[in-house]
C-alpha cells in the first residue's frame, strides 16, 4: 500500500465518522477507556441529529461526570450531589417547551439521590435520566458503591461485598420500572460497537419521548470503571461482559 | 477483495491509548504505537493499512472522540 493511495481514501467526501460538532475541544478528564467518554459521545450525536442543540438542558451530577458541561455544547446546570432530577423537574415546569436530562452516576443516582430519582420518577416528570452504573465510586477513589457486585472488591470492601455486611446489590433500575410515572426503562451498554449503536437508539428514543407527555424516559448504562477496578480498559471491559450482565441483564424493562 | 477500502485518522495529541479500539476492529488494523504523544500515552495508529475496510468500529467505541473514519469503493 502506498502512501498515495491512502491519500485517495482520507477526503473530505469519503468521510463516514468523526467527532460531534456538539463535543468540544476540552480534553476529556477521564481516565483512559472511561465509559463516560462513549455515552457524552452518544449525548452529543444524538442531540446533533435531532436539531435540538438551543432547546437542551442538561443537568450534570456529583462525579466523575461533574464536568460533563465542558464537554458537550449546550445549556447546563450543576445540581448538588444526587438532586439532579429534583432540579431537572424544576427547568422542566418552567420551561416545557425544552428538553431536559440529567446524567448522572450509580453513587449520585442510586445512594445519595436515591429519594430524588424515586419521586421524580413517581412524578412522571417529562426528562430523561442517563444513569451510568459501573458499580463503584470512581471518583472518590474505588469504594462500594449500592450497585457493587456480591464478592467484588473495592477500596471499602477488601474481601469482597458480603451480602450480610454491606447488602446486596441494588437494581435501581427495575425499581423504577415498576413506578407509573417511567414510560421507557432500558438497560443497555457501550462496549462494542453494537452495544454503542443500540444505546444511541435508546438515547435518541428517551428523547423522543420527553415530547409526548408520558413519563421520565430512564437509559441506565453499565459502564466500566478500569482504575476503580484495578483493571486494564481492555480487560475491564472482559470482566463487564463476565460477572455485570448476569446481575444486570440488558434490554429494554418496560416501553409503553 | 474487500469491496471497501478504509482509513482511519487519529487526533494523536488526545489520544489515550486506552486500546479499546485495537480490540474493536475485525481485520487488525489498529495497534498501539510504540512512540508516546505529548501526554505520555502510546497513541493508535494503522499498523496494516491495506487491512481496514472503513467499518468505523474503532471510531464508535472510542471514549475521546479522536478517530475519523474514511471509506471509498474498491472499482
Amino acid at each position: 500500500m502506498s502512501r498515495m493511495e491512502l491519500t485517495d481514501i482520507i477526503k473530505e467526501e469519503n468521510l463516514v465518522l468523526k467527532k460531534s460538532a456538539l463535543l468540544t475541544d476540552n480534553v476529556m478528564h477521564y481516565c483512559p477507556g472511561c465509559t463516560h467518554g462513549v455515552v457524552h459521545k452518544l449525548i452529543a450525536e444524538v442531540i446533533e441529529e435531532l436539531g435540538i442543540q438551543e432547546q437542551t438542558i442538561g443537568i450534570s451530577p456529583v462525579g466523575c461526570s461533574v464536568f460533563a458541561y465542558n464537554y458537550i455544547d449546550i445549556d447546563w446546570a450543576e445540581a448538588a450531589h444526587g438532586r439532579a432530577p429534583a432540579l431537572a423537574t424544576a427547568i422542566r415546569r418552567l420551561h416545557p417547551e425544552k428538553y431536559v436530562f440529567t446524567y448522572q452516576g450509580d453513587g449520585d443516582l442510586a445512594s445519595i439521590g436515591c429519594a430524588e430519582i424515586m419521586h421524580a420518577c413517581n412524578r412522571g416528570e417529562n426528562i430523561v435520566v442517563i444513569f451510568i452504573n459501573n458499580a463503584i465510586y470512581g471518583m472518590t477513589g474505588g469504594q462500594m458503591a449500592p450497585t457493587t457486585l456480591l464478592g467484588q472488591v473495592t477500596a471499602t470492601t477488601p474481601y469482597g461485598r458480603d451480602a450480610k455486611l454491606n447488602g446486596f446489590p441494588m437494581k435501581i433500575t427495575e425499581l423504577l420500572a415498576q413506578l407509573d410515572g417511567t414510560c421507557y426503562v432500558t438497560r443497555q451498554t457501550a462496549d462494542t460497537p453494537a452495544a454503542v449503536r443500540k444505546t444511541k437508539n435508546a438515547i435518541k428514543k428517551a428523547f423522543q419521548n420527553t415530547r409526548l407527555d408520558k413519563g421520565v424516559s430512564f437509559v441506565e448504562v453499565v459502564g466500566t470503571c478500569n482504575s476503580g477496578w484495578k483493571m486494564t480498559p481492555v480487560d475491564a471491559n472482559k470482566w463487564m461482559h463476565e460477572h455485570m450482565f448476569e446481575k444486570y441483564p440488558l434490554g429494554d424493562i418496560k416501553d409503553i | 477483495m474487500a469491496k471497501f477500502r478504509g482509513a482511519i485518522v487519529v487526533d494523536t495529541e488526545h489520544c489515550k491509548g486506552c486500546s479499546l479500539c485495537v480490540v474493536a476492529c475485525p481485520t487488525h488494523v489498529i495497534e498501539l504505537n510504540p512512540d508516546v504523544n505529548g501526554k505520555g500515552y502510546h497513541y493508535a495508529y494503522m499498523k496494516n493499512p491495506e487491512a481496514c475496510i472503513g467499518c468505523a468500529s474503532c471510531g464508535l467505541v472510542c471514549p475521546d472522540s479522536v478517530i475519523s473514519v474514511y471509506k471509498k469503493a474498491v472499482e
